[in-house]
């Protein structure tokens, strides 16, 4: 809502010496949000009314020319040149006299133009920087006007000072979209006196109505009013101080019909609508659109009705798509004479569906959809017709239509100590009543807790706490002191959630980068990794209104979202990159979709189970992705490459961090090199992968050979045991290396279990420290040395007892996996 | 040099003359200062101090000597041996300390050489940042409480007293999720946690929920269609407005120092009455110390409690919601917010691990 201060204070007795930024700071107080304010740049000098006398229409230029003489209060006229050609002898305009400076720092002075000194200039809106209106120069008035006399300065008539607010209205205030409800809060706000430009009391128009009425839907539309004019002068233009006010609101100017209904709603917020009433056929009836119906709205738009639109139409069908848009076939045309003022209070819910529905969110849909007041539709139509008799030279003809059904509104009962327990600031009762009564409600206060019955502009008001609201806001929000509350001892965090604070962490401590991503995915990028068609990853949730649509879907893996970002900073010449995301992930599937119960009480037990079992799970991922050297070369020697193996470890990082234990088996899947791949498992269950991407897919997403990745559900980890304390031997350990000599097939990790096995209690520790091939070992076979510490609780080992555990670790080894003690 | 049990006379006994312990005190400390390095030193030492040195000579000799010359002789013996050990010790020392110092400076290194061998990670600053905050309220007794990303409409807007056609729903720029009917969003914001812990709990409830929201913003230096809020809740009995401004005042204080303070103004949500918008004073804004529009927040409507379950007769409650992006862009000074999204580990490591 733009608000030009000029015209509020119409209607607000600004205290004197109130600067914009006090203005300001009143409007934010009040809750309405300022998006900016407009000032118009100043005009300095001589800026001064002026009658033109006579024209000279110069010939023999490119353009028409004219060469006036302009009385501008002075002894003799003025002659300047003008090129524009929208005024006449008579018209009184704004001249800048030589010494004016206009805005963009555009000075004037006399100077010889097109053969004649041009002694000053007549000026447009937009060179006076109040508007953007160009076509021609600003018409104050033709002959006979109210107008200033010449030589009056001009700026005060021009409004030069005027400042244009910009507001942002929260849903709840739809009053406020209208300089009514605006000059009803700073009145408030600024304790001023002010006037309230609803306040007419609308003639008694004598006669039948001048039309025949139904309103067949009472429920959506509880009054529906009309007012027929006739005898419109259709080239009688708009005054400029109405063309300037819809300008300053940002309402363009169509034609003195059409402006006055803009102006009227600007004023009162009561949104109109004029019909040409010789394009009216037949008897007007409010009602819901029928299947298959269409209407042309005046913006030329063809639209299919739903059969829960409401519709104004007469014998041909329907002609205005109710609250929303007129139609096009009633359109005040140039020689509309006659026509039919509409205005009509309706019900807010079903306009916001039609505004919706046709993606119409129109002036007038914006206010009905947040509440009109109803009292204003024939406060409205006298005021429209004022201006349409005043400026258009039309005359009423016949008597109003008023179809009324409006039940009464309800009081609402408010304890005069609620405000006080819900702000913790100490209001009276006498406060709480003054405050609401500025609001514009009725008060009850002589019995028990006061009635108050809001004003009809509230709709929003249906509450107590509504109330309390405003008193808390009037009485103004700065007054609520601050104090601590005292919250019951909580437990803090959840296991879940110190889990995820921890592996976050534990990567980040081991040189990963969080790099969270959106959850967006399309199906290249599951292409791209090489998804089988039936891969469950490929099951997803479909976005119905995507930003983008290559990227319709949430993500069912970490791994597009975290190789973009790996893409994206090597692209930007990083070469080293390890990076890690832990977040939700989202699979698809088919569900049962979620109920939507009302909101009277909570919903029983079945329907809550039913809605939250509704909502999928949304397992917590995490994922890591390398590329280049995982430590730098230096002066140290040479760098060493991430690899496959720097995957794997990072999940078991993870599972540390989690007090879990993982185990790892070969694997095969997406988008992994098959023999590259580490299944990652808790127990007997998968939990994730790990190892290096299969070189289509480092093709594919345009990454370095060997990038290795692993992902797995944090989730799907089991809960941490809580850990035991071991026992601590202080007697001597026995360390023992032995190798052993396998086939290349055998899994390093069913020796390391074996020995495990093998050896029992007395070992302490196991650590494979060696990997070799070659020559003494035969092909096809490698050697794997590890590290044994031995060590016995309460004595000191024997070297026998030494020897027999590493007996026993040998032959577990050789029984399980065929292992040679290597000699 | 004579036997333990010759008859001598005490003055017979050259060795145990003061002329000759001072001879051999001069002698030792001649030999050792003579030493020029530790092996030197090593090599005079049996001569002064070894068994055949000549003050433990002299001390065998004792014996021979009747019972009243015994004493002062034995004190002389002890004097010189002392002196003698003193001398060596000393001489000892600083000769280890020449040694130390040559090797210890032919040992030394660069020490400005960089070992970097380790690469550095870092957590995102939303994820830090997000942690930070919740720790403040957990420091006060809250929860943290968690919700699903993928939300049911029903939590997300009904619940918040937020109707199927009401205008602040349309305002919300909602992602929709397919089925037309599945009944689901992204939510727009972490208020239907609120509902959900209300649903699942019973007063007092003091809860903080952080999590990850969705509008369909297109991406720019200043908006995000994926971003981070913090909601706070308390229903219990008697809170009042002025407890919601005790608890901001608090986190403005805990986040920003000592100086921060909040200021409200009258706004609209569907789920708080009276609802207010917040500003925080930031006195460290690198454009210079200034109101900084930070959340929204409010007592939580009457209706929203009674969907939940709660008597709102009996309970309380106010609640409070802010972007993380909004107080990480402001308190570390990042104008961008792509930035923020883009995941360029430049940015994120200027954080740390846990910034």
């Amino acid at each position: 809502m733009r608000v030009p201060i000029g015209w509020l204070a119409e209607y607000v007795d600004v205290p004197a010496g109130t600067s914009v930024e006090d203005l300001d700071l009143a409007f934010v107080r009040l809750g309405l949000e300022v998006e900016d304010i407009h000032r118009p740049e100043p005009v300095t000098g001589p800026l001064v009314v002026g009658t033109v006398l006579e024209i000279d229409e110069l010939t023999g230029f490119k353009k028409p020319i004219r060469y006036c003489q302009v009385d501008v209060g002075e002894d003799a006229p003025r002659g300047i040149v003008c090129g524009a050609r929208n005024f006449a002898v008579g018209d009184t305009v704004v001249v800048a006299l030589p010494g004016a400076v206009l805005p963009g720092g555009f000075a004037i002075a006399a100077r010889t133009t097109y053969d004649h000194v041009s002694d000053g200039m007549i000026c447009s809106v937009r060179e006076l920087g109040i508007g953007e209106d160009h076509a021609g120069i600003l018409v104050l008035g033709g002959p006979g006007a109210d107008v200033p006399p010449p030589g009056t300065p001009a700026g005060p008539v021009v409004g030069l000072d005027d400042v244009v607010v910009e507001l942002a209205v929260t849903p709840d205030r739809g009053y406020c979209l209208s300089m009514r409800g605006i000059a009803r809060e700073m009145g408030t706000g600024l304790a001023a006196p002010w006037r309230d430009p609803g306040a007419i009391t609308p003639p008694a128009w004598s006669g039948a109505p001048a039309w025949e009425v139904a309103v067949a839907d009472p429920e959506r539309c509880d009054r529906f009013s009309m007012l027929a004019m006739e005898g419109l002068d259709p080239t009688a233009p708009s005054p400029w101080w109405m063309r300037r006010r819809l300008a300053q609101a940002g309402v363009r100017s169509i034609s003195l019909a059409v402006d006055v209904t803009n102006y009227v709603m600007l004023e009162l917020g009561q949104p109109m609508h004029a019909f040409d009433r010789k394009a009216v056929t037949g008897p007007i009836t409010v009602r819901l659109a029928r299947d298959g119906e269409k209407l042309t709205t005046l913006d030329g738009t063809v639209r299919r009705l739903s059969t829960d639109d409401l519709l104004i139409t007469d014998d041909s069908g329907p002609i205005g798509l109710a609250a929303v848009m007129g139609g096009a076939t009633t359109e005040i045309g140039d020689t509309t004479t006659a026509v039919l003022l509409e205005a009509a209070h309706w019900e807010p819910t079903g306009v916001a569906r039609t505004a919706r529905r046709h993606r119409l969110p129109s002036e007038a849909a914006k206010r009905f959809e947040r509440g009109v007041d109803p009292e204003m539709t024939v406060v409205a139509l006298a005021r429209a017709a004022d201006l349409l008799c005043e400026y258009g030279g039309a005359q009423v003809a016949g008597g109003i239509v008023d179809v009324d059904t409006r039940a009464p509104r309800p009081a609402i009962e408010l304890d005069a100590a609620r405000p006080a327990q819900v702000a913790g600031v100490p209001y009276t009762a006498g406060q709480v009543v003054e405050l609401l009564e500025a609001v514009g409600c009725v008060v009850d206060a002589s019995a028990g807790p006061l009635a108050v019955t809001p004003p009809p502009w509230r709709p929003d008001l249906t509450d107590p706490a509504d109330l309390v609201e405003e008193v808390v806001r009037l009485a103004g929000y700065d007054d609520v002191p601050s104090v601590l509350p005292t919250a019951p001892p909580g437990r803090g965090l959840t296991d879940v959630q110190r889990r995820r604070r921890s592996v976050g962490r534990t990567l980040a401590e081991a040189g990963y980068v969080e790099a969270p991503s959106y959850p967006f995915v399309g199906t290249p990028a599951l292409d791209a990794l090489g998804l089988a068609e039936d891969d469950e990853r490929r099951q997803v949730v479909l976005v119905r209104n995507p930003l983008s649509e290559e990227e319709p879907a949430l993500r069912t893996t970490l791994l597009p979202g975290l190789l973009a970002t790996l893409h994206r900073n090597l692209s930007r010449g990083q070469r080293d990159v390890a990076l890690f995301e832990h977040g939700a992930v989202f699979p698809g599937g088919r569900r049962t979709p979620a109920p939507l119960p009302g909101v009277e009480r909570r919903p029983d037990d079945a329907t809550l189970a039913a809605l939250l079992g509704a909502v999928p799970e949304q397992p917590w991922h995490v994922a890591v992705a390398l590329a280049g050297n995982r430590e730098p070369r230096g002066w140290w020697g040479p760098g060493r490459p991430a690899v496959w193996a720097d995957a794997v470890q990072a999940a078991r990082l993870v599972a540390a961090a989690a007090g879990v234990e993982l185990t790892v088996r070969a694997g095969e899947r997406a988008p992994w090199h098959p023999g590259r791949c580490a299944e990652l498992l808790v127990g007997d269950t998968v939990v994730g992968q790990a190892g290096e991407l299969h070189p289509r897919v480092c093709a594919a997403l345009e990454l370095p050979a060997r990038t290795s990745v692993m992902e797995l559900s944090l989730d799907a980890l089991p809960e941490g045991a809580v850990p035991v304390g071991p026992p601590i031997s202080a007697f001597p350990p026995v360390l023992l290396d032995l190798a052993l000599v396998v086939g290349d097939e055998v899994p390093a990790a069913d020796v390391g279990g074996a020995l495990r096995r093998g050896a029992g209690e007395l070992l302490e520790s196991l650590r494979l420290f060696d990997v070799y091939t070659g020559a003494p070992v035969p092909a096809g076979s490698r050697s794997l040395a590890y590290a044994l510490t031995l060590r016995a609780p309460d004595r000191t080992l024997t070297s026998e007892e030494a020897t027999a555990v590493r007996d026993a670790a040998v032959a577990a080894a050789a029984t399980a996996t065929g292992a040679v003690l290597r000699g | 040099m004579s036997g333990a049990n010759d008859p001598y006379d005490p003055k017979q006994v050259a060795a145990l003359s003061p002329e000759a312990l001072d001879d051999a005190v001069t002698a030792a400390r001649q030999a050792f200062a003579g030493a020029t390095d530790l092996e030197g030193l090593a090599a005079v030492r049996p001569a002064h101090l070894g068994d055949r040195a000549p003050v433990l000579l002299a001390r065998r000799e004792l014996g021979a000597l009747p019972p009243a010359a015994r004493s002062d002789a034995g004190k002389r013996v002890n004097a010189a041996r002392q002196a003698v050990t003193e001398a060596y010790e000393a001489r000892l020392a600083e000769l280890e300390a020449e040694r130390d110092a040559r090797v210890l400076a032919e040992e030394r290194v660069d020490v400005t050489l960089p070992w970097d061998r380790t690469p550095r990670g870092a957590r995102h600053p939303l994820t830090t940042l997000t942690d930070r905050i919740a720790d403040i309220f957990v420091g006060m007794g809250y929860e943290v409480a968690d919700g699903p990303e993928l939300e049911a409409e029903w939590l997300n807007f009904d619940a918040l007293n937020i109707g199927r056609d009401h205008p602040a729903r349309t305002m919300m720029d909602t992602f929709f999720v397919a089925p037309e009917d599945s009944g689901l969003v992204l939510r727009t914001h972490t208020s239907p946690v609120q509902a959900r812990t209300m649903l699942s709990r019973t007063p007092p409830i003091y809860v903080v929920a952080p999590g990850r929201v969705y509008r369909t913003d297109e991406l720019d230096a200043t908006h995000t269609p994926v971003f981070h809020q913090v909601e706070g809740l308390a229903v219990d009995r008697g809170l009042t407005m002025a407890h919601l401004r005790g608890t901001l005042d608090h986190l403005a204080r805990s986040l920003f120092g000592a100086d921060a303070i909040t200021r409200w103004r009258p706004s609209y949500f569907p789920f708080t009455e009276p609802s207010a918008e917040f500003d925080v004073w930031f006195p460290e804004h690198r454009d210079g110390p200034r109101w900084v529009e930070w959340g929204g927040c409010g007592m939580v409507n009457p209706r929203v409690l009674v969907a939940c379950g709660i008597d709102p007769e009996e309970y309380s409650g106010f609640a409070f919601g802010m972007g993380i992006e909004r107080a990480l862009q402001f308190r570390s000074g990042v104008g961008d917010m792509r930035d923020i999204v883009e995941g360029d580990i430049r940015f994120t490591k200027a954080f740390g691990v846990d910034q």
